[in-house]
């Protein structure tokens, strides 16, 4: 019975914590951003007509908005795999990089050979080796989704492990004196302290993770957002390649807010100036 | 069945033992000595302050008596036992709160227990009641980060006395917070000790503090931290805040001062 009224606070806190909060005027400052957004777009549209710039070279944004209302199907059709795919490499960047990082931060195996090696492999542009992948892996959906996560696979790691190993060392002391194995230590302490570096891990790769999609449908591709933007290249439709993109954006914006929605449910503790 | 039990509470003298206990960090050169051959005797039931300024080494010592950190030389015993790691049976009162941010006040006082891996609901109402004699029982559904500073040290002392330690070591637990708030919690931990008397270790660099709290107060020495000088302080309880301005407890601040400059 206390343990079902404990388990229903928790509940409580998270739903608490979607809602807004004291000193959070949020609608407000949305206001401001789509009003200089709005601005943008109009300046956008009137340079275009004002100073007669032909399409080619750039579309003014109801011709981006009508191309896209005169061929949906056509972006529904190629923004399907590009998602799918990104969604697939994110996935898989998130499960291996908080295992590894697990390994990297429990074990002194991981502490002295891994890390080095994590942070050095860091700094290889990841993209590069897209075309070898291709190589290795064939042409199809398999290597679109390994390049995602090769891409959003390092920030996950990093993120994790220094969630990982910057528990307090008050807390560590306490852990210390009461925990009954390291395990217990890691489930009570570790983890929980890590979850919001591994939010913050999970926004960094979700981006990466569409880029490399997008970079590997640049190389090899019949379908696929960035497919149709060097389609569209090809072809010399300086529109369809800005409503891919718009596509794309839309898309991007779309899973980052998730990822901040869910943020916000499990990290309940985090307060208003912190987010 | 008092009478059976006697002989037990003698041989609880001394609860805590400290012979010739020294530490030191580093190797070599770079060794810093921060505990230098203390011997100290505590009394069951006893409430000593460890009096030392700043990092002369006397929250090294406690962790020595939590277990947390192996003396270099030495031995401590605690009910005639030497420890050769952390006691279920003794609670830690940080400098910092140290609460974690995504459990209740309730299931931060529970940690412990969770963490040892007994029943948890067995120990409910003991929580309860702890919050309700520190005075934050209308904050046990709250996350920290929803106290003041005050209230979080009052649900760590919780956190601490969940077990029913028999020794509670306490690491400059007010020193983060104001001069007022301090005073109070300092009221509020007498009023918590004298219902439930324990074995207490106090740490502060607060001489009023010292005073205050304690049946004896230690005074250390700057780094690497030796004892200088054991007082007993005569004051009767319970205590007051008025007593601070008392003839006897102004002679003996100015005495412990003067220890301390020396």
């Amino acid at each position: 019975m206390a343990h079902h009224r404990s388990r229903f606070v928790y509940l409580t806190l998270m739903c608490r914590s979607l809602a807004l909060r004291p000193g959070e005027a949020r609608l407000v400052n949305a206001a401001w951003a789509l009003g200089l957004f709005a601005l943008i777009l109009a300046g956008w549209q009137l340079a275009v007509r004002a100073l007669q710039i032909p399409d080619i070279i750039l579309p003014s944004p109801t011709d981006i908005a009508e191309y896209l209302v005169r061929r949906d199907q056509l972006f529904l059709k190629h923004l399907w795999p590009t998602l799918i795919q990104t969604i697939w490499g994110f996935a898989l960047a998130v499960v291996g990089g908080v295992l590894l990082a697990i390994v990297v931060s429990l074990t002194e195996f991981g502490k002295r050979a891994i890390m080095p090696l994590l942070v050095v492999a860091q700094i290889v542009p990841k993209i590069a080796v897209a075309p070898l992948f291709m190589l290795w892996f064939g042409i199809g959906d398999l290597s679109r989704v390994l390049i995602a996560f090769t891409v959003a696979f390092f920030p996950m790691v990093i993120n994790t492990a220094s969630g990982l190993s910057s528990v307090n060392q008050e807390v560590v002391l306490l852990g210390r004196a009461f925990a009954r194995s390291r395990w217990e230590f890691f489930l009570k302490i570790q983890f929980p302290h890590a979850l919001p570096y591994i939010f913050d891990g999970m926004k960094v790769s979700i981006t990466l993770a569409i880029i490399g999609v997008i970079v590997a449908e640049f190389v090899s591709s019949q379908r696929g957002l960035g497919y149709l933007i060097m389609f569209g290249n090809g072809r010399l439709d300086t529109t369809m390649m800005m409503t891919a993109i718009v596509v794309l954006s839309a898309m991007g914006l779309a899973l980052y807010a998730i990822i901040s929605v869910m943020a916000r449910v499990f990290v309940y503790w985090r307060t208003p100036n912190e987010t | 069945m008092l009478i059976e039990r006697a002989p037990v509470v003698l041989e609880l003298r001394p609860e805590v033992k400290l012979a010739g206990v020294s530490k030191s960090y580093g190797v070599g050169r770079n060794a810093v000595q921060a505990v230098e051959s203390v011997d100290l005797d505590i009394d069951h039931n006893e409430f000593v302050s460890v009096l030392g300024p700043s990092g002369c080494g006397k929250s090294t010592m406690l962790l020595m008596i939590a277990g947390l950190v192996k003396p270099g030389s030495g031995t401590i015993s605690i009910q005639g036992r030497k420890i050769e790691g952390p006691q279920r049976t003794t609670g830690i009162v940080f400098q910092n709160p140290v609460l974690l941010p995504w459990r209740t006040v309730l299931d931060n006082v529970l940690l412990p227990i969770e963490l040892m891996g007994d029943n948890v609901n067995s120990y409910r109402e003991h929580a309860h009641e702890l919050l309700e004699i520190a005075g934050i029982a209308d904050f046990t559904d709250r996350l920290p980060h929803e106290l003041s500073g005050g209230m979080r040290q009052r649900a760590s002392i919780c956190r601490a006395l969940i077990q029913h330690p028999t020794l509670l070591l306490m690491d400059e637990p007010f020193s983060a917070l104001d001069a007022m708030t301090r005073d109070d919690m300092n009221l509020e931990l007498l009023r918590i000790w004298e219902r439930d008397r324990k074995t207490v270790v106090f740490i502060t660099h607060s001489i009023s503090e010292a005073i205050f709290l304690s049946d004896r107060v230690v005074v250390m020495s700057k780094r690497p931290a030796r004892i200088i000088e054991d007082i007993v302080i005569p004051l009767p309880r319970p205590r007051s805040i008025e007593m601070q301005e008392t003839m006897q407890f102004l002679q003996l601040r100015t005495r412990v001062r003067k220890l301390i400059e020396h």
